[in-house]
């Protein structure tokens, strides 16, 4: 079973002659555990696909498929409760850190946590024990402020694991970082998919980040162009 | 985890001192009201201290704080003898404007009978004026010292005690003097002014041509002791022994002594109502102005500080927040300013009113209701940040 199934997605902003065709009938597919990159120019349309994986926004027209279960058919399904989704099976990271600047590096964590009705304890022992995993055991009570560039993105990091998400989806996380951090970053994300066992796709635009994913979609002018396999 | 109060940590520098000046926007509604309630108590300061049944006045008028009202001393008599009254006693007001340091003091001057009633309702320092002449109770406010003299028509006044917030309906404080004092005080003129009248009458009555000589020296004589008495005072106040009826004493007055006969009651409605009622509207309108300013500014700190947080509600939906935690944010945060808002105009109302120069009453239920009033301007001003929050995209949470 997949973790993300995408069936020949398209999105179109706007209507009549301003209408804009971000993505067109693409198709992909995750498993649990694979690191996955979307690699393409600006304004190739990498974002408005993962957003539409991501239940941000709206896909017009083809199939979205979660951890087994159908979120857009022609439109999202009807009824579905999407923050929900999102706090319980998806994970995001963003190419700004977005941390919350008034809480501490754990209480960023924590809230992804408490929002998702774990109580302060167990969100106070789950987002300790992941930071220190990452390296960040020293920097629990600090805020994003008082933060490194490649300790915030880690921060994020963490913050989009707290929820063991079946999902990761991450839109340019290296961005604001340097060459090492970026890599650092991305050869994080590798080995959290392995030993999670989640889906992680990652969008960028630099082709030296992708070193060591799985497979990368290439996208130009919305449409799917090229897949490439890892060789092992 | 309480995200109000995280932002409130973090930014409070910032919170704090817009608390604080809100608070001074609320000190000063509370001080209206204060004001407000200061005007009634200094209105009825008298009149509560006197604890008169029956207020009786030159026939026709509102006297004698309302109008002038004069009546001759001596039907103190009458009215004791009247059925159903215990005490009578006889009042005199004037207003007094002196130099002090160089500036103008002005404050009440209360002649009273030393034997009946409304004298000064207590003395908290020296002793009650036990002469019949010289001797001045002042009240605190006029700012006098024990045994200090003061100058008040041709003579000296000694200050033999100190008595509370005595003040007059328009808040000048009061001083206390005997009846006959406060007589001198009003009506005896210096020598040379009574020699001047003395001449002009003489002058008109000797113009007289129909009159003898001698019928003008008469008439000239009783003239001058008439217009020279100072047996005059502005009302005799009158209480009640048990079991009389109010109105039949108050009808016996007016009915064969052709003077009005004005019931505490009616005194007190004459106070409030006619002499307060326009500073009672204009300070309750003050205090409408300076809420609807004060929700005014609330509605747009909270609508800033959403602007404010625009990503961050946009993550926060983006990770799947509930509206309520959005919404408990924005709204928590604002009834926290208001809060503490009123606490620190409190405080500083409350180290501030006694210096203020008229009296400021502050009532527990004055202020209850103005707590309860920024509680409901906090709430209805965060749905203006609520509103703009509910439709912010999580999508906005994207990009650099
Ligand atoms: N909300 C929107 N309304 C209309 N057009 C949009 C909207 N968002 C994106 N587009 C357009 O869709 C196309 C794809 O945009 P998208 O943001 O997905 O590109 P991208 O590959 O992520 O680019 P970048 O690398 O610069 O982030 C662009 O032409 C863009 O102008
Ligand atoms: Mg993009």
């Amino acid at each position: 079973m997949y973790s993300i199934e995408v069936d020949r997605l398209t999105k179109i902003y706007g209507k009549g002659e301003t209408a804009v065709k971000a993505i067109v009938d693409a198709s992909l597919q995750v498993k649990p555990g694979e690191l996955v990159a979307i690699l393409g120019p600006s304004g190739s349309g990498k974002t408005t696909l993962l957003t539409a994986i991501g239940l941000i926004n709206e896909p017009t027209h083809g199939k979205v498929i979660l951890d087994g279960a159908m979120v857009a058919d022609e439109g999202w399904l009807p009824g579905l409760d999407l923050k929900r989704i999102r706090r319980e099976k998806l994970g995001f990271i963003f190419q700004a850190h977005n941390l919350i600047p008034f809480l501490t590096a754990i209480e960023n964590v924590m809230i992804a946590l408490e929002i998702n009705h774990l109580t302060r304890t167990e969100a106070k022992s789950r987002a300790t024990e992941l930071l220190a995993s990452l390296n960040l055991g020293h920097r629990l009570n600090n805020y994003p402020s008082a933060l490194s560039g490649g300790e915030a993105q880690r921060v994020a990091i963490a913050r989009a694991l707290a929820n063991r998400p079946k999902v990761i989806l991450a839109d340019e996380p290296t961005a604001a970082l340097d060459t090492d951090n970026g890599k650092n970053v991305m050869s994080l994300l590798k080995k959290l998919a392995v030993e999670n066992h989640s889906a992680i796709l990652v969008v960028t635009h630099d082709h030296r980040m992708v070193e060591g994913f799985d497979r990368i979609f290439e996208v130009r002018d919305g449409v799917i162009v090229n897949e490439t396999k890892r060789v092992a | 985890m309480n995200l109000a109060i995280r932002d409130i940590r973090y930014h409070r520098g910032r919170f704090i001192l817009t608390s604080i000046g809100l608070g001074l926007l609320l000190g000063v509604v509370m001080s209206m009201g204060g004001i407000y309630r200061g005007l009634f108590a200094d209105a009825l300061a008298v009149l509560d201290a006197t604890q008169a049944d029956i207020w009786v006045v030159q026939q026709d008028t509102n006297g004698p704080f309302a109008e002038n009202s004069r009546l001759p001393e001596d039907i103190r008599y009458r009215i004791a003898s009247v059925p159903g009254v215990a005490q009578a006693s006889p009042l005199s007001f004037q207003t007094i404007q002196i130099e002090r340091q160089g500036k103008p003091f002005r404050f009440y001057l209360i002649g009273y009978d030393l034997n009946g009633f409304g004298g000064p309702p207590v003395i908290t320092a020296g002793r009650n004026i036990r002469q019949k002449h010289y001797e001045l109770v002042a009240a605190k406010a006029m700012k006098m010292e024990l045994g200090q003299k003061i100058h008040l028509g041709l003579h000296d006044y000694t200050v033999v005690g100190i008595t509370g917030k005595m003040v007059s309906s328009s808040g000048d404080p009061a001083a206390y003097v005997s009846l006959a004092d406060a007589q001198d005080i009003q009506f005896k003129k210096d020598n040379n002014a009574i020699r001047n009248d003395r001449a002009r009458i003489a002058a008109k009555v000797n113009e007289i041509q129909i009159i003898s000589p001698a019928q003008a020296g008469f008439l000239n004589q009783n003239i001058t002791g008439i217009t020279e008495s100072t047996h005059i005072v502005n009302t005799v106040v009158a209480r009640l022994a048990p079991g009389a009826g109010l109105q039949d004493v108050q009808d016996r007055i007016t009915r064969w002594n052709h003077f009005r006969a004005i019931s505490n009651e009616e005194q007190t409605r004459i106070l409030t109502k006619g002499m307060i009622e326009k500073a009672k509207m204009q300070v309750g309108l003050f205090r409408i102005i300076l809420l609807v300013i004060s929700a005014v500014i609330i509605s747009l700190i909270i609508y800033t500080s959403t602007i404010d947080k625009i990503r961050v509600i946009a993550t926060l939906k983006l990770i799947g927040s509930q509206n309520r935690v959005i919404i408990g944010m924005i709204l928590q945060q604002s009834l926290l300013m208001g809060v503490i808002a009123y606490g620190s105009g409190y405080g500083l109302i409350s180290l501030t009113y006694e210096k203020f120069p008229r009296r400021i009453v502050l009532e527990p239920i004055d202020l209850q209701l103005l707590f309860l009033i920024v509680v409901v301007i906090c709430t209805i001003s965060s749905f203006v940040g609520i509103r703009k929050a509910l439709k912010v995209e999580p999508a906005e949470a994207l990009g650099g």
